[in-house]
C-alpha cells in the first residue's frame, strides 16, 4: 500500500499541520511516511501545500506531481491541482469559496463543508481535523488509536487538552462528507 | 526501545550535532536552513551537553569562530545556505590551509546572487572544486534523506578529525524542509580538554614546558616550505580519494540505462527507476554519497555495462562533468536539470532518459533491421 496525497489551501488553514498529524499518525502505525511542504513566502499568507506519502515500503521520491488523493481547500489550489490527481483517484474539497467546481469525470469527487461545520462546532481551529476525518472515512489507512498517538506527538503538551475536541472533529468529518461525482 | 521521531531534515541535523558530542555551533540565520539554529536554541543544547550555541553577527564571523574553536581541537560547525556559504569562502580556504577539522552544512537554494529560497543543487562546483582560493578539497557528503541529515552530523565529525579536513554536508532546501522518520542514537559524550590534549597534540591548548609551541597558520612565505605543505595536502586528498568513497547502487545489477543523481534528485530518480521498471525498462541509479571523493571507479565499471547515462541535477550541469571524466567517453552521458528552484518530477526525468537513449535506440535498431523487445 502506498498513498500519495496533496493537501492544498491558504496559509493559516492548518494545511501543514493536518499533513503533519497524518504523517505522525502513520508513523505511529509503523508505516513509512514523508511530509514535503511548500515553504517560504507561501507560509506568510498565500497558498500553502504539503505532499504526504504513507506507505508500507521505503518511500522513493517525497516530491511528486501526480497524486492518489488531492485535498483542496481554496480556488487557487483547485486550479493548480485538479489535474494532478491520478486517473481513478480521489479529490476532496470544501466548496466554501470555490467558484469553479471540479469538472473531471475520471476520478471520484467528494465535498466536505468543513468551514461551515467548524463554525457550527464553535471553533475555526478544528476545520482541518474535519477535513482529515472526511479523508479517513474514504481512506481508512490509520486506526483511531494511532490518530490519537499522532495528535499527542505532533501537538505540544500545552495543547494536549484540545485532543478530544480534535478527535470529535475527525469523527464529524467522517459523518458530513458527501459524494459529488462517483466513477461507479 | 528505539527513539524514533518525525523530523525536518534541518532539525534532524541539529539533533545529530548535539548527539555527536559537538562543542560549538556558530551561525547566522538564512532560509531554508534557519531551523538548525532555532532547533539548537529551542532544545537548550547548551543545557543538554554544555555545548556553545551562538548566533554570530554575520556568516564571516561564524566561519572564523569555527576556525578558532577548531584550532583548540573542539568539534565545531556552522551552517548556512548558498549566499551565506559564499561569504564564508575566505574562511574555508584558511581552514583548508591550516588543516583544521570542522563541519559545514550548506542547505542549497537557487542562485546566483540572492536567487531564490527554493531548493537547488547549483553549488556543486563551489563545494567540490573549491569555492575559496588555493589547491584544496573538502570531503563533501550529500544526504538524500532526513535520516542521512542526522547520520552525517556524526559521520562528518568523525571524518573531519580522522583526516584533519573540513567536511561539508551539501544538502538542499527539499531535504532540509521535509519531514521523515528518523532513528536516533545515544548521546556521545563531549571530549574533555585533557582528552583533546592527549588525542590531538597539534591543537593550541596552552603550551606546557615539555613541548614546543603549536602554531596554527596558513602563512609561509618560503616557497620551498610552501610547496612541501601543498604536496602534503595533495597526498591527503589522494588517500581520501582511495579510502573514503561512498555511494549507493539502486537496481544497478542488470541495468542497461543509468541515472546518476545525488540528494533530492536521487530520490526523484529512484521513483523514476520504479516507474521505468514497471514498464519493463532496465534502469538503475547510482547515487554518489561522497561528492568528493567522487565514485569514479564505480562509474567507470558501470559504463562497461550500460548503454547510456543520464545525470540529473537541479543545476545547469555541474556533477555531469565529473560523470563524464569518470566514464571517459565509454558511453554517452547526458544531463538534465531544472533551474532556479524548480524540482523535476519523476515521470519528467524518466521521459528525458527515454527520449535520449531508449526511443532513439529503438529507431536506429529498427532502421537497421534489428529486433528489440520494448
Amino acid at each position: 500500500m502506498t498513498e500519495e496525497i496533496i493537501i492544498a489551501g491558504f496559509g493559516g488553514q492548518g494545511v501543514l499541520s493536518m499533513g503533519k498529524i497524518l504523517a505522525y499518525s502513520g508513523m505511529m502505525q509503523d508505516k513509512e511516511v514523508s511530509w514535503f511542504p511548500s515553504y517560504g513566502p507561501e507560509m506568510r499568507g498565500g497558498t500553502a501545500n504539503v505532499t504526504v506519502i504513507i506507505s508500507d515500503e521505503r518511500i522513493s521520491s517525497p516530491i511528486l506531481n501526480q497524486f492518489d488523493t488531492a485535498i483542496i481547500l481554496n480556488q487557487q489550489s483547485m486550479d493548480k491541482f485538479e489535474n494532478s490527481v491520478k486517473k481513478g483517484g480521489l479529490l476532496i474539497y470544501d466548496p466554501n469559496g470555490i467558484t469553479r467546481h471540479p469538472v473531471r469525470t475520471d476520478i471520484d469527487i467528494y465535498t466536505v463543508d468543513a468551514a461551515d461545520e467548524s463554525a457550527r462546532m464553535g471553533s475555526a481551529k478544528v476545520f482541518n481535523m474535519i477535513v482529515l476525518g472526511a479523508f479517513l472515512k474514504l481512506k481508512p489507512l490509520i486506526g483511531p488509536e494511532y490518530m490519537h498517538k499522532g495528535l499527542e506527538k505532533s501537538l505540544p503538551a500545552r495543547h494536549h487538552y484540545t485532543i478530544p475536541e480534535n478527535e470529535k472533529a475527525i469523527e464529524r468529518g467522517k459523518e458530513i462528507i458527501q459524494p459529488k461525482f462517483l466513477l461507479n | 526501545m528505539k527513539d524514533i521521531r518525525l523530523m525536518k531534515g534541518n532539525e534532524a541535523f541539529a539533533e545529530g550535532v548535539i548527539r555527536a558530542g559537538c562543542d560549538g555551533y556558530f551561525g547566522y540565520p538564512i532560509t531554508p536552513q534557519s531551523e538548525v539554529l532555532e532547533y539548537l536554541a529551542a532544545q537548550r543544547a547548551d543545557e543538554r551537553t554544555g555545548m556553545v550555541v551562538l548566533q554570530a553577527e554575520s556568516e564571516i564571523a561564524s566561519i572564523h569562530m569555527v576556525y578558532g574553536g577548531a584550532a583548540c581541537g573542539k568539534k565545531v560547525l556552522t551552517s548556512s545556505s548558498s549566499p551565506g556559504i559564499s561569504l564564508m569562502q575566505e574562511g574555508i580556504s584558511f581552514l583548508a590551509g591550516t588543516e583544521l577539522p570542522c563541519l559545514l552544512l550548506n542547505v542549497v537554494r537557487g542562485g546566483p546572487g540572492l536567487g531564490t529560497i527554493q531548493p537547488s543543487q547549483s553549488d556543486y562546483f563551489q563545494a567540490v572544486k573549491g569555492g575559496g582560493h588555493g589547491d584544496y578539497k573538502m570531503i563533501v557528503l550529500a544526504p538524500a534523506s532526513v535520516q542521512e541529515m542526522y547520520d552525517f552530523a556524526k559521520l562528518g565529525f568523525d571524518l573531519a578529525f580522522k583526516h584533519r579536513i573540513q567536511v561539508m554536508i551539501l544538502s538542499d532546501g527539499a531535504i532540509g524542509q521535509m519531514m521523515e522518520k528518523v532513528e536516533l542514537d545515544d548521546q556521545v559524550p563531549r571530549m574533555t580538554n585533557e582528552e583533546i590534549i592527549q588525542k590531538y597534540p597539534w591543537t593550541t591548548t596552552g603550551k606546557t614546558p615539555d613541548r614546543e609551541r603549536n602554531i596554527i597558520t596558513s602563512l609561509d612565505l618560503n616557497p620551498v616550505r610552501q610547496e612541501i605543505i601543498n604536496r602534503k595536502l595533495q597526498e591527503k586528498f589522494k588517500k581520501i580519494q582511495e579510502t573514503e568513497v561512498r555511494f549507493e547502487r539502486i537496481q544497478c545489477d542488470d541495468a542497461e540505462y543509468l541515472f546518476v543523481a545525488y540528494g533530492s534528485s536521487a530520490r526523484i530518480c529512484q521513483k523514476a527507476v520504479m516507474l521505468g521498471r514497471a514498464r519493463g525498462l532496465k534502469i538503475g541509479l547510482l547515487r554518489p554519497i561522497t561528492l568528493f571523493p567522487f565514485p569514479s571507479d564505480e562509474l567507470a565499471k558501470l559504463s562497461k555495462q550500460v548503454h547510456g547515462i543520464l545525470c540529473v541535477e537541479m543545476s545547469a550541469g555541474q556533477m555531469v562533468e565529473d560523470v563524464r571524466l569518470s566514464v571517459n567517453g565509454a558511453v554517452p552521458v547526458e544531463h538534465y536539470g531544472r533551474l532556479g528552484g524548480i524540482i523535476p518530477a519523476p515521470d519528467e526525468v524518466l521521459h528525458v532518459l527515454e527520449e535520449n537513449f531508449i526511443n532513439e535506440t529503438m529507431i536506429s535498431e529498427s532502421a537497421a533491421g534489428g529486433e528489440r523487445k520494448s
